[in-house]
């Protein structure tokens, strides 16, 4: 159930939409492949589900090479970001596709529909059309219609990209629990860091068609390979030259070596932290966030002059 | 008072164009009664003149519509070269005169035409038969069910089909299960046009057919012959019963169009 891209890389007409990757995807884990619009990173799934054939490299599925099989035999379940529903078929109809056109016996979809109902909680549902049914609602079926040929794979583009914020962060936690349940080596791409942090194990970051780093969560956000992944994932401050993460500064009252001379522009508090907003010598913004014993112990001020020392800083080539 | 009057325009302009004329025919037909109509179309050559119309129609109906379904696939969801074209060249039978295909046809397969001595080599009566009738309808008829499907296949996208594909959909089953209960209304819609415009046909099988009397006379041909024959009645109910199958196919159509497609 692992997948393996080796060396693919496609283009299309002049454009580089992938450039040499290579990723491993273990079996059962869940991963997000994460970067800005036109970094490759749906061009990469869509490779993966056959959807798109790669210029040079190769796909393999459970170990088998996959790249020249077509996206029926891949057996890959695919959810896209606008639900590619089936606007003709009833919620169960939709369910059922997958195991209709492979001709399995009533009795058995019967009931693989009514679990996979139950399952994506749409059990009230399913004699519905998908024009009655609510953004996340019809994701959920489109996940149950991926889910029910039990592919070996489940890739899902955006999933979650054309709903709202409350429903994202529901469904994005109700994947996070179903990929507990299901276990199937899951694969998605999004654009958004907080989403992937929060629901992968393992992030592959794009950026211009390029593979910058795969890692945990914590891997991206402590040890960043490149400054495109320092500035992509987490947030960061250009000081003095280097990069540092907001809450990896000190403030301090007195000049240091190594500290740089700042105003206090704003001072917003965020529930237990605190958000200090901050101008270098050329006007350049800086964000320090601290701790509200620390921001009560210092007593900043509007206009107020600090020095900034970076506590842990990084340098990249 | 703006929409009364756009109102009116629109339905002064109905009556003027459509409804006067076609009310005057019904008034001319049944003047004199049922009788000199029923006699008028129970003429053995006007029988025959309907059955051809209907054969020609069945035949020309269905390839149009296969037709149509696979070029609009064709234009819409593949590339290839020459496809600028063959979608320009679809139009072609709207702004063709009839009257030229049925003479292009006759140069192409007449007796000094390209296929003209293939043809009678064989012995096959292509021209003055039911196969060049065919042939010209089809021509005429051609753009109406592709014009129909084409927009509504880039309007419903290809990620249907798609998914069709991932969950295991083979192209066939994809088509049969997916595409063409997306695009039905249009095709419905298209057939219905596509019909309409085979039983009114006239300049291109008045060219190609020889308009032999009990033979190769098409309803539309015979209104004509009746006409120059000063049988105004014959005309007149010929020309009703050719206007009540058309109403009836549109009105096929409205019943059968659901009042809103669900989104």
């Amino acid at each position: 159930m692992s997948i393996h891209v080796l060396n693919v890389s496609k283009s299309f007409g002049a454009f580089a939409a992938l450039d040499d990757i290579s990723l491993e995807v273990e079996g059962g884990s869940l991963t997000a492949l994460l970067g800005p619009s036109g970094s490759g990173k749906s061009t990469l799934l869509r490779i993966i589900a056959g959807l798109e054939t790669p210029d040079t490299g190769e796909i393999q599925i459970s170990g088998r090479d996959a790249t020249a099989l077509k996206p029926q035999k891949r057996n890959v379940g695919f959810v896209f970001q606008h639900y590619a529903a089936f606007k003709h078929m009833t919620v169960r109809d939709n369910i059922a596709f997958g195991l209709k056109v492979r001709k399995r016996p009533r009795a058995e979809i019967r009931r693989r529909v009514d679990e996979l109902l139950r399952l994506v909680q749409l059990e009230a549902f399913g004699r519905r059309y998908p024009a009655q049914l609510s953004g996340g609602q019809r994701q959920r079926m489109a996940l149950a219609r991926a889910l029910a040929p039990e592919p070996q794979v489940l890739l899902l583009d955006e999933p979650f990209g054309a709903l709202d914020a409350r429903v994202r962060a529901e469904l994005r936690e109700w994947l996070r629990r179903l990929h507990d349940e299901v276990h199937v080596t899951t694969v998605f791409v999004t654009h958004d860091q907080e989403e992937a942090m929060e629901v992968a194990d393992q992030i592959a970051v794009l950026n211009q068609g390029r593979l910058e780093q795969v890692g945990t969560p914590s891997d991206l956000y402590d040890e960043p390979a490149t400054e495109f992944v320092m500035r992509f994932v987490g947030d960061a401050n250009a000081v003095d030259g280097v990069l540092v993460r907001p809450h990896d500064v000190e403030l301090l009252f007195e000049p240091a070596d190594g500290a740089v001379e700042v105003m206090v522009e704003r001072v917003t508090i965020l529930g237990w932290e605190a958000k200090v907003e901050l101008a270098d010598g050329d006007g350049g913004p800086l964000v320090a966030k601290l701790t509200r014993e620390r921001l009560d112990e210092l007593e900043l001020e509007r206009g107020q002059i600090v020095w900034v020392l970076p506590s842990r800083e990084r340098v990249f080539a | 008072m703006r929409r009364l009057s756009l109102r009116a325009v629109a339905i002064v302009y109905l009556l003027a164009i459509l409804v006067g004329p076609l009310a005057i025919v019904f008034w001319r037909t049944f003047q004199d009664g049922l009788e000199p109509a029923w006699q008028a179309l129970s003429n053995p050559d006007t029988v025959h003149a309907f059955k051809l119309t209907l054969i020609i129609t069945a035949i020309a109906v269905p390839v149009n519509t296969v037709f149509g379904i696979v070029c609009g696939l064709a234009i819409v969801r593949r590339s290839f070269p020459g496809k600028g074209l063959l979608n320009a060249f679809i139009d072609l039978p709207l702004a063709l005169s009839p009257v030229v295909v049925g003479l292009a046809l006759f140069l192409l397969y007449g007796r000094d035409g390209w296929f003209g001595g293939w043809l009678d080599r064989h012995d096959i009566q292509f021209l003055f038969a039911l196969p060049s009738m065919v042939v010209a309808t089809i021509f005429v008829s051609l753009p109406f069910v592709a014009r129909e499907v084409i927009p509504t296949l880039r309007e419903i996208g290809d990620e249907q089909e798609q998914a069709a594909q991932t969950l295991g959909a083979s192209g066939w089953q994809t088509f049969w299960r997916i595409t063409l209960p997306s695009i039905r209304w249009a095709v419905i819609y298209g057939v219905i046009l596509t019909t309409a415009r085979c039983l009114g046909e006239y300049g291109a099988v008045a060219v190609v057919s020889g308009r032999l009397q009990g033979q190769t006379e098409t309803a539309t041909l015979r209104v004509q012959e009746r006409y120059e024959s000063f049988d105004l009645a014959g005309a007149y109910a010929i020309s009703i019963l050719l206007a009540l199958i058309a109403i009836l196919v549109l009105l096929a159509m409205t019943i059968t169009r659901p009042r809103e497609e669900p989104a």
